[in-house]
């Protein structure tokens, strides 16, 4: 949309021009904002019609699943055990001075489950994904090839987002119970052979604070970070401007904005799911 | 001759009273072209006046802010998303840096509006994809290899093969020879004429080869860049056969045919007293 050059009826200097002129860029940002705000609706919209109405092909499928599945797999193990292991050697020493340390297996655990295991494979795949598909569909835009498709009969959306979107929808999730189990096993790999913490009360200690809910609550945000990263990169690839400037700026974009969403997301689905888990368990299952 | 055509029969693509621009910036300005079935026009322009834009006008990759834009006498702008992406598959577009899919390889490109069309067999798709990537002179031996591989001239003609592989009936050209060696440049140019000659095709040619456009086509276009013009001034200053444009009155036509600088050197900063770089 064009924003246009508004006239100048008001001073340019003097105490009333600059309040007129932050007034006048306060409103530039406004109208921008909300432009942008309007067209990614539109882009989801559009990517939701066509997922559908025509599901796509299963050649344009494979090779997004590929990516963003197993080829994110060694990267989101790696994240995940090192967690675990960071985890253990911060909290030990508190909970040492207590004498509560075999209730790491708790903290660990369920920090695991419900908060650093979907966050943080998702903000690795934000990089890893995202960053990527902005700089590849960033790259179509600029030599022509999304026009080509469009010249070709192909829908962009339909060929280049659904399976995009798709493939992070179905396999962050996927890729986030990854990052959890290994995440509790690097966890009990510092804390139990590391710093010697008995086995049976770090697991048992585990069971009673960790429950079925926490680990759906992460996998059920999961869904969300995914479609975020997927949408976002997608939309800044699309509108990527000319250049490798353009491109670069695309990558950085959709890493910056996929990482906004996910700590925003987190934050109203943790409050939502917290008053729904306090609806159905009002007096709480925990004493921690 | 032109005058006549365009009597007789009913227009294949017709732009009337198009406007385009972006960003506030105005790149086409009330644009009226009619283009009659198997007719080859060259669009001729400084870089910058809009050519390409035009193209992607017809094509609907670009929407005008006013104005209306008929193929076959339907507007583009009622049509929805299928039967505007149908419409598509009637058109061959050659882009200008050939505009090949990097992940696929060359057969896959190639093939590519075939698999969209969907009416094809495999061993159909493998006949015509080798059929054409052999009428632009490319072995067969290119066909599993990616874009990146191969050279410019090479991708150029792999996107020229891809623009015909359906048979369409109009191809857009944009800049299909720029780039190229003088050899290439003239094989391309003869295989324009040469696609003409063996089916009824509409060409429109955007190029900036004068050996182009006094050759292959049979009308010409010129457009002025936007910014350039008087207020109310029409966009296209030529229109007419590619012999007129030596004659042509308007100082404008013969300057860029011509390519002289003339007082456009006065706009270089260096030329300029007390410039600093």
């Amino acid at each position: 949309m064009e924003i246009r050059e508004p006239g100048r009826p008001f001073p340019e200097t003097g105490l009333t021009g600059f309040i007129a002129a932050w007034i006048a860029g306060w409103g530039r940002l406004a109208i921008e904002v909300f432009v942008a705000v309007g067209e990614f609706s539109l882009f989801v919209w559009r990517t939701m019609i066509w997922m559908v109405t025509r599901f796509p092909r299963a050649e344009t499928l494979w090779p997004n699943f590929h990516q963003v599945g197993v080829a994110s797999l060694p990267v989101v193990a790696l994240t995940g055990t090192f967690i675990g292991m960071v985890l253990a050697v911060q909290s030990y020493f508190q909970f040492r001075q207590l004498g509560l340390e075999t209730r790491l297996g708790g903290v660990i655990n369920l920090t695991l489950l419900r908060e650093l295991g979907p966050v943080l494979a998702a903000t690795m795949l934000a990089g890893r994904v995202g960053s990527s598909m902005a700089a590849e569909l960033g790259t179509m835009r600029v030599t022509e090839q999304i026009d080509a498709l469009t010249a070709m009969g192909a829908n962009p959306i339909r060929y280049l987002v659904v399976p995009r979107f798709l493939a992070c929808f179905l396999l962050i999730p996927a890729l986030t119970i990854m990052a959890d189990f290994m995440g509790v096993a690097g966890g009990h790999f510092y804390s139990v052979i590391v710093l010697g913490i008995d086995m049976h009360h770090y697991w048992y200690n585990s069971a009673q604070f960790v429950t079925v809910f926490d680990l759906l609550v992460g996998l059920f945000k999961s869904f969300f970070f995914g479609s975020a990263i997927s949408l976002i990169s997608c939309y800044q690839g699309f509108n990527c401007t000319a250049g490798a400037e353009g491109v670069g700026r695309a990558a950085t974009a959709s890493f910056v904005y996929s990482f906004v969403a996910i700590l925003v997301l987190d934050l109203f689905l943790g409050i939502a799911l917290d008053s729904i888990y306090f609806t159905w368990y009002p007096e709480g299952t925990r004493t921690l | 001759m032109i005058e006549q055509l365009m009597e007789t029969q009913q227009p294949l693509v017709e732009l009337g009273g198009v406007n385009v621009g972006f960003g506030g910036q105005s790149v086409l300005r009330q644009i009226d072209l009619k283009i009659p079935a198997g007719q080859t026009l060259c669009l001729l322009g400084e870089s910058g006046c809009g050519k390409t834009v035009l193209m992607k006008t017809i094509i609907g990759l670009v929407q005008p802010q006013s104005g209306r834009v008929l193929f076959d006498g339907v507007n583009i702008d009622t049509l929805g998303e299928r039967e505007i992406s149908r419409m598509r598959l009637r058109f061959g577009f050659v882009f200008q840096n050939a505009a090949l899919f990097d992940s696929m390889t060359i057969a896959q490109n190639v093939a590519f509006p075939l698999r969209q069309d969907g009416r094809f067999s495999n061993a159909q798709i493998r006949e015509l994809v080798l059929s054409r990537l052999n009428q632009v002179g490319l072995p067969n031996n290119v066909v599993y290899k990616k874009p990146a591989e191969l050279s410019g001239g090479m991708r150029k003609r792999v996107g020229l093969a891809r623009a015909l592989v359906m048979n369409p009936e109009v191809i857009l050209y944009d800049e299909p020879t720029t780039g190229l060696d003088p050899i290439m440049t003239d094989i391309i140019n003869q295989l324009i004429i040469r696609t003409r000659r063996k089916n009824p095709v509409t060409s429109i040619i955007v190029t900036h080869n004068m050996e182009t456009a006094r050759t292959v086509p049979d009308r010409v276009v010129m457009l002025y860049p936007v910014w350039r013009l008087e207020p109310g001034e029409p966009q296209i200053i030529y229109d007419g056969p590619p012999e007129g444009m030596d004659q042509c009155r308007d100082r404008r036509v013969r300057q860029f045919v011509r390519g002289e600088a003339g007082q456009r050197l006065m706009e270089l900063v260096s030329d300029q007293p007390d410039a600093e770089w």
